[in-house]
């Protein structure tokens, strides 16, 4: 590998500051906008990792929601406290979505999509349908928030959303060092392997099964993580947090950010929360939000069907060429 | 030598159609053996029998004295049984490299531990020596960081063995390899499976150019109408009656 150019590590650096500084410059609606947008990128990206075996799944919100609850249920119910609550919720997911594999990999494609999107609706009806402990469709109130850190001479309260987003920004980036970790191994290799030509994989000892499964739980896992961050965060969950039309929107994230990329899709669920956030909320169209989605959605599939990371990788490529030129000149 | 890969008895029905029919041979340790047959005699479904990509409806494959046949096709490949596709499969999106390092699955498994912390450099590096051994024995070195998929027709031939090959082999059974290679290609191909053999590997080899196939062949199974035609050494198949008449009277329904 080589050594990493001066170029990156001052953009890393100017982007480390202004993740810093971002939340200061905000106004406090907007700063419990932030902690949601850094929720959702790790929602995102988790999904991500499911796509690069050719599986697209509509259950991953409801992962999300898996989480939530169950890290909810093990501070209220079992009174574990909440940093533990949050990785056994985390796992908990990761665990279902195991026990889920095994009839959804019996589908493929299309088939696989419906029958995840069922799978979820399940999971769905089973929080509705059961007051204890799920609390119905009302959901599970009360919370307990993240616990206060005392460092004697500070005191960091996790009520404030700037603490809590920058507390969520050191979780949702460890993940995704995590997540491109796993990507640029040998099984992100393989996961790809199996995406392009299962046939020719499993003729060189691959167990195609084995990997997409390792992938979907995976994926669920960080889900659920995302949703114990949500959790703890606005301190109740019900059933229509985790619904199909957030799902949509996961989705459509997704695929006008592209998914070729680790950063296609943070690109699309930046991009789609400040247009949804600032435009939407200023004209006062916020109602509209599923009805605009779906036609950004047609819009970047009919114009843009490589997604926003293929701008990106555009500008990129300019830019590099530019930088080229100069040195050329130099010399 | 002994029998490396005994087919007993096999049949696969699709339908009404018996694709195999009642098929027996045995390949023999360190052998090149041809398959050959007809178009529609059966030759790709008797690979997909061995591989696992089928369970036979009848009778079984053995391989070193152990039943492979309907095993999944992962569980065959780990016993050594190795195969290539008749119509180039590649990972077309991804490197000749990459391709390659999937195929060195079995010797480097990958870890999910490793992955997490970033500790896999050294098993890598050595994944990659490996795959880069197998396509310099290939001749395809100079294309490592191509996409698959926009090598020449005769390249992806070679790259779908050295998938193959990457993952250490015992019998590596090719379908139909030298397709779509030029005359200088196939040569050079010839002599590469000569070498393999040389460093013990057994060949099972579906192919229709029978200069190569008589060439490179130790023993031939000739199949018809997913049956056993006859079996033999190439001089004995050359002249062989039925067989001439099997190929002749393939040609007169194709023309
Ligand atoms: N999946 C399938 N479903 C139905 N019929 C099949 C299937 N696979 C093969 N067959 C039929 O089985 C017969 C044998 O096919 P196979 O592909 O094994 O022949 P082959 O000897 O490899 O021919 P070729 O030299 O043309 O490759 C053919 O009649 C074919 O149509
Ligand atoms: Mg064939």
């Amino acid at each position: 590998m080589s050594k990493p150019q001066p170029l990156i590590l001052l953009s890393f650096l100017l982007l480390a500051v202004v993740l810093i500084v971002l939340p200061h410059g905000l106004s406090y609606s907007q700063r419990e906008i932030l902690v949601f947008l850094t929720i959702n990128i790790l929602v995102v990206s988790s999904y991500r990792l499911l796509t690069l075996t050719g599986e697209w799944s509509l259950g991953h919100i409801v992962m999300m929601g898996v989480g939530a609850y169950g890290s909810a249920l093990y501070t209220k119910e079992l009174g574990v406290p909440v940093p533990i609550s949050m990785i056994l919720g985390a796992l908990t997911a990761g665990i279902i979505a195991w026990g889920l594999s095994f009839p959804l990999f019996r589908m493929k494609g299309f088939y696989f999509l419906i029958g995840s999107f069922a799978a979820g609706e399940i999971i769905r009806l089973l929080w509705k349908r059961f007051r204890d402990p799920f609390g119905g469709p009302k959901g599970i109130k009360r919370i307990d928030p993240f616990p206060d850190i005392d460092f004697g001479f500070v005191r960091i309260d996790f009520f404030d959303p700037v603490n809590y987003y920058y507390f969520a920004l050191i979780i949702v980036i460890l993940c995704l060092v995590i997540l491109w970790r796993i990507e640029k191994s040998m099984i992100g290799l393989t996961f790809h392997a199996v995406h392009w030509q299962d046939k020719l994989a499993e003729s060189t000892g691959v167990n195609v099964r084995a990997y997409r499964t390792l992938a979907l739980v995976i994926s669920a896992t960080f889900a659920g993580l995302a949703g114990t961050l949500l959790a703890h965060y606005i301190g109740t969950v019900n059933p229509n947090v985790f619904d199909i039309e957030q799902m949509v929107f996961v989705l459509t994230w997704a695929i006008v950010g592209g998914t070729t990329t680790i950063y296609g899709p943070i690109i699309g669920c930046i991009i789609l929360t400040a247009l949804n956030e600032i435009v939407l909320r200023e004209i006062g169209l916020e109602q509209g939000r599923p009805l605009v989605y779906g036609l950004i959605l047609i819009a970047s599939v009919l114009f843009m069907p490589k997604g926003l990371e293929d701008v990106v990788k555009k500008v990129i490529e300019l830019m590099k060429q530019h930088v080229f030129r100069g040195r050329i000149k130099d010399v | 030598m002994s029998d490396i890969l005994i087919v007993s008895d096999l049949g696969k029905q699709f339908g009404g159609i018996k694709a195999v029919d009642g098929l027996s041979f045995a390949v023999r340790e360190g052998d090149i053996h041809g398959l050959i047959g007809p178009n529609g005699a059966g030759k790709t479904t008797t690979f997909n029998l061995i591989s696992g990509f089928y369970k036979p409806t009848h009778g079984y494959v053995k391989f070193f004295d152990e039943e492979i046949s309907g095993l999944r096709m992962h569980h065959v490949a780990r016993k050594g049984v190795i195969r290539t596709f008749q119509h180039s499969t590649l990972f077309a999106e991804l490197t000749v490299l990459d391709n390659v390092l999937v195929g060195t699955h079995m010797m480097f498994k990958p870890s999910l531990t490793a992955a997490f912390l970033g500790r896999e450099r050294q098993s890598r590096a050595k994944a990659i020596e490996r795959a880069n051994e197998v396509l310099e024995f290939f001749g395809l070195q100079a294309f490592v960081d191509q996409l698959a998929g926009e090598l020449s027709h005769g390249h992806q031939r070679a790259l779908g063995m050295a998938v193959a090959m990457a993952s250490q082999p015992k019998i590596l059974l090719l379908d139909e390899p030298f397709t779509g290679m030029n005359p200088e290609e196939t040569q050079t191909m010839m002599g590469l499976m000569g070498k393999l053999r040389d460093t013990g590997i057994t060949l099972l080899l579906v192919e229709h150019d029978m200069t190569a196939i008589m060439g490179l062949c130790d023993r031939i199974t000739v199949m018809n109408f997913g049956k056993l035609l006859t079996e033999g050494k190439p001089l004995e198949i050359r002249n062989h009656p039925d067989v001439i008449e099997a190929y002749l009277g393939k040609q007169k329904n194709a023309s």
